[in-house]
């Protein structure tokens, strides 16, 4: 397993590429800890498979490095590079059996007959495929076949990162359920670097420790799932984040308080060096908003039962407005009152997340 | 113009795809086919549209019988999942194709088509080519050209699974809303719970090729009729266990639960479940049910945590608000109202019992 360092990448499908828009990837500089689960989320088409095929060896970025514990790799083709990937369809040889699939990596390395076969139990072991080694692969479900395509990575000792690029885009929901939490499960006891990329925040939350948000080939945040939730420092990850997302009004800022259309917003900070400031946006979860009979009036657009919750659709200042209310919880049909959470209010300045003062 | 499905069967060979299957579908609201892969969903949804015959059984629109009626002499528009357009034609002439063929007049196609452009977000977009439009863009293309079609019955094949998540939700929203006043009858396929939810109307669980409930989505979601029904319709999966009726309390095994509401219930086997939003940490007046179990993993969504349960043979996800970081193998106690259980017979049929 490795470290796996990115420095300073840049990469344009253009050959002689100069403005900041001929590039898809416009300076990535992370690190991923050794052992660490990491996702990396964003849209179609923010670069997140650019990245990962400059990570993989299948690109060379235009500039920058890749670095396998400390050691520049960005020359080296995928095959020297030891990486495993799992794609969004199940790659598996149908002919052959659930065994002959495992060992397939290993046999194909020349490993001695006996260390492929505990490697394969072992590996089989983990993944609740011991009963079906004799199996031919043709027959089995998707997402057993996705644990196949899984643990022909996990067999080898040598592999330097586990890379999933949408592996859970062709599994039913329930069976999602169940190999997304085995998958974690599993990266809590091998201890392997696991990069997973994908566009559904979901899995990506769920999944990693620590998430890499991407947007138009820029990295907008690098965060645990609780600080993009709470924390989101663009506009774009707040959006992102969230279903539906963080609500954004334009406001202004009067006294050190946040006021949307006529209506000032308490908060637990000032926000007073940005007074007299344009493009700024008051950011609040659906979360984050409670009912109150004492709080500012909304008028009800339309409520959306989702089950566990009701997603009423209103409108505040003339704004859009999403709110959560927990299922059992009375709305009322008029005159529908609410406030927003002090300490989860955010406010954003052309897109980026200001920091607030002690109130005076 | 409502669609009604008699005794509608479908085998090829000897594989039965749908088994005999009685439905009337109506316009005015979605009419959602909810099941996993191979549940019958693109099977039911080709009879519909006349691309399949049935192999016993009519089909009637708006009255008429339209068994065995080509597809191509009725008004049916039908989206995939893979986003189909005509590739040589620019966004504009993919949404006049069908306005075209009904030999519209140019002045009354161009008025058209900007009207749907409008509402699907693709004006600015009219003179390119498929392949020069986003995966969602492409998929709006396709919902344009079935709604200029004016058809009377509207199949949408799990139009939003190729698109990203967030275009998803965006689609989703305004989807009901498109063919809101269009007077079609529209049929949803779909895999997830959640997307039932949402898009409202009528919901039918599809499981095997058969038909297990039908009725408005809520009613079928909180009221099943049986286990299928509620395990088909729980987006994290349905918990759920053995349970035996000994006296006054359920045994379960790992646990002893009141039987509550339930106790004119005979002894005996049966199956009890419950959604994962309704395991709580905290316990409250309501809460009487207890279990105590081991953390087998926690996923944090943000704003909720799963909590994945290890109890005896069974694994229970608790969905509870708010960031858990518990550790693999911690002990965790959690409540649960009676109201929210479900209760089910051998044969998986719903055991209502009177609220006293």
């Amino acid at each position: 397993m490795a470290e796996i360092t990115l420095k300073e990448i840049r990469h344009s499908y253009q050959s002689n590429a100069t403005a900041p828009g001929d590039f898809v990837i416009r300076g990535v500089d992370i690190t991923w800890r050794e052992g660490g689960a990491y996702a990396l989320l964003g849209p179609s088409g923010c670069g997140k498979t650019t990245l990962l095929n400059i990570i993989s060896g299948l690109l060379r970025p235009t500039e920058g490095a890749v670095l396998f514990n400390g050691i520049d790799v960005t020359a080296q083709d995928p095959v020297t590079r030891d990486i495993a990937q799992i794609f969004q369809f199940p790659v598996i040889y149908d002919t052959m059996s659930v065994y002959g699939n495992l060992a397939f990596p290993l046999v194909n390395r020349g490993v001695a007959r006996e260390e492929v076969d505990r490697r394969v139990k072992e590996v089989a072991g983990m993944l609740d495929l011991s009963e079906m080694l004799d199996q031919r692969a043709v027959g089995l479900t998707a997402d057993n076949k996705q644990k196949i395509s899984l643990g022909r990575g996990l067999v080898r000792s040598d592999v330097n990162v586990i890379m999933f690029d949408e592996p859970l885009t062709v599994i039913d929901p329930h069976l999602k359920w169940k190999l997304r939490s085995e998958l974690k499960r599993l990266h809590q006891r091998v201890g392997f670097t696991m990069i997973y990329v994908t566009h559904d925040q979901t899995e990506a939350l769920t999944f990693a420790d620590e998430v890499v948000v991407m947007h138009d080939g820029d990295v907008v945040q690098v965060g645990t799932p609780k600080d993009l939730f709470d924390r989101p420092e663009h506009t774009f990850v707040g959006h992102f984040i969230g279903s539906p997302g963080m609500n954004l009004m334009p406001c202004q800022i009067v006294d050190g308080k946040p006021v949307v259309g006529r209506s000032v917003i308490p908060v637990n900070r000032s926000f007073a060096d940005h007074e007299k400031c344009s493009g700024l946006v008051l950011g609040i979860r659906p979360e984050c908003i409670q009912l109150d009979p004492e709080g500012f009036q909304v008028s009800i657009t339309r409520i959306d039962d989702v089950g566990h919750y009701c997603i009423v659709r209103a409108e505040f200042e003339d704004q859009a407005l999403q709110i959560f209310v927990k299922e059992g919880e009375r709305i009322p049909s008029e005159n529908l009152r609410i406030r927003f959470d002090r300490s989860s209010i955010q406010i954003y300045k052309d897109g980026w997340i200001v920091d607030g003062g002690t109130p005076r | 113009m409502s669609l009604e499905l008699r005794d509608v069967s479908r085998s090829v060979d000897s594989s039965v795809y749908i088994h005999p299957t009685s439905v009337t579908l109506t316009p005015g609201g979605f009419n959602i086919l909810l099941g996993p892969t191979l549940a019958g969903k693109t099977s039911l949804m080709r009879l519909m549209a006349g691309l399949d015959k049935p192999t016993t059984g009519q089909i009637f629109f708006a009255g008429e019988d339209v068994t065995g009626m080509p597809v191509q002499k009725r008004k049916v528009a039908m989206v995939y999942q893979q986003f189909v357009n005509y590739p040589a034609m620019t966004v504009f002439q993919n949404i006049a194709s069908p306005l075209r063929l009904n030999g519209e007049s140019t002045a009354a196609v161009r008025k058209r088509v900007d009207q749907i452009a409008e509402l699907l977000k693709l004006g600015p977009l009219l003179d390119r080519l498929p392949s020069e439009l986003s995966g969602g863009q492409q998929q709006r293309t396709a919902l344009a050209r079935a709604l200029a079609k004016n058809a009377s019955l509207v199949l949408l094949d799990e139009p939003l699974a190729n698109l990203d998540y967030k275009l998803r939700e965006e689609l989703r929203e305004e989807l009901p809303r498109l063919f809101e006043n269009s007077g079609a009858t529209v049929v949803y396929a779909t895999t997830e719970p959640g997307e039932a939810l949402l898009l409202s109307g009528n919901t039918a669980a599809l499981n095997e090729g058969r038909i297990t409930q039908f009725g408005p989505t809520h009613t079928v979601f909180r009221n099943p009729n049986d286990l299928l029904t509620a395990v088909i319709f729980s987006d994290p999966p349905l918990n759920l266990a053995n349970a035996r009726k000994e006296g006054s309390t359920f045994q379960l095994g790992f646990a002893s639960w009141p039987v509550g509401h339930y106790s004119d219930l005979p002894d005996g086997d049966y199956q009890v479940g419950f959604r994962p939003h309704h395991l709580q940490l905290q316990s409250n007046n309501e809460s009487e049910l207890q279990i105590s179990g081991g953390v087998l993993i926690t996923e944090i969504s943000g704003s909720e945590s799963f909590v994945h349960l290890g109890l005896g043979e069974y694994r229970w996800v608790a969905q509870v608000h708010g960031v858990y970081q518990w550790d693999p193998g911690q002990k965790v106690d959690m409540f649960l109202s009676s109201a929210n259980l479900l209760v089910f017979d051998s044969s998986g049929s719903r055991i209502r019992m009177a609220y006293g």
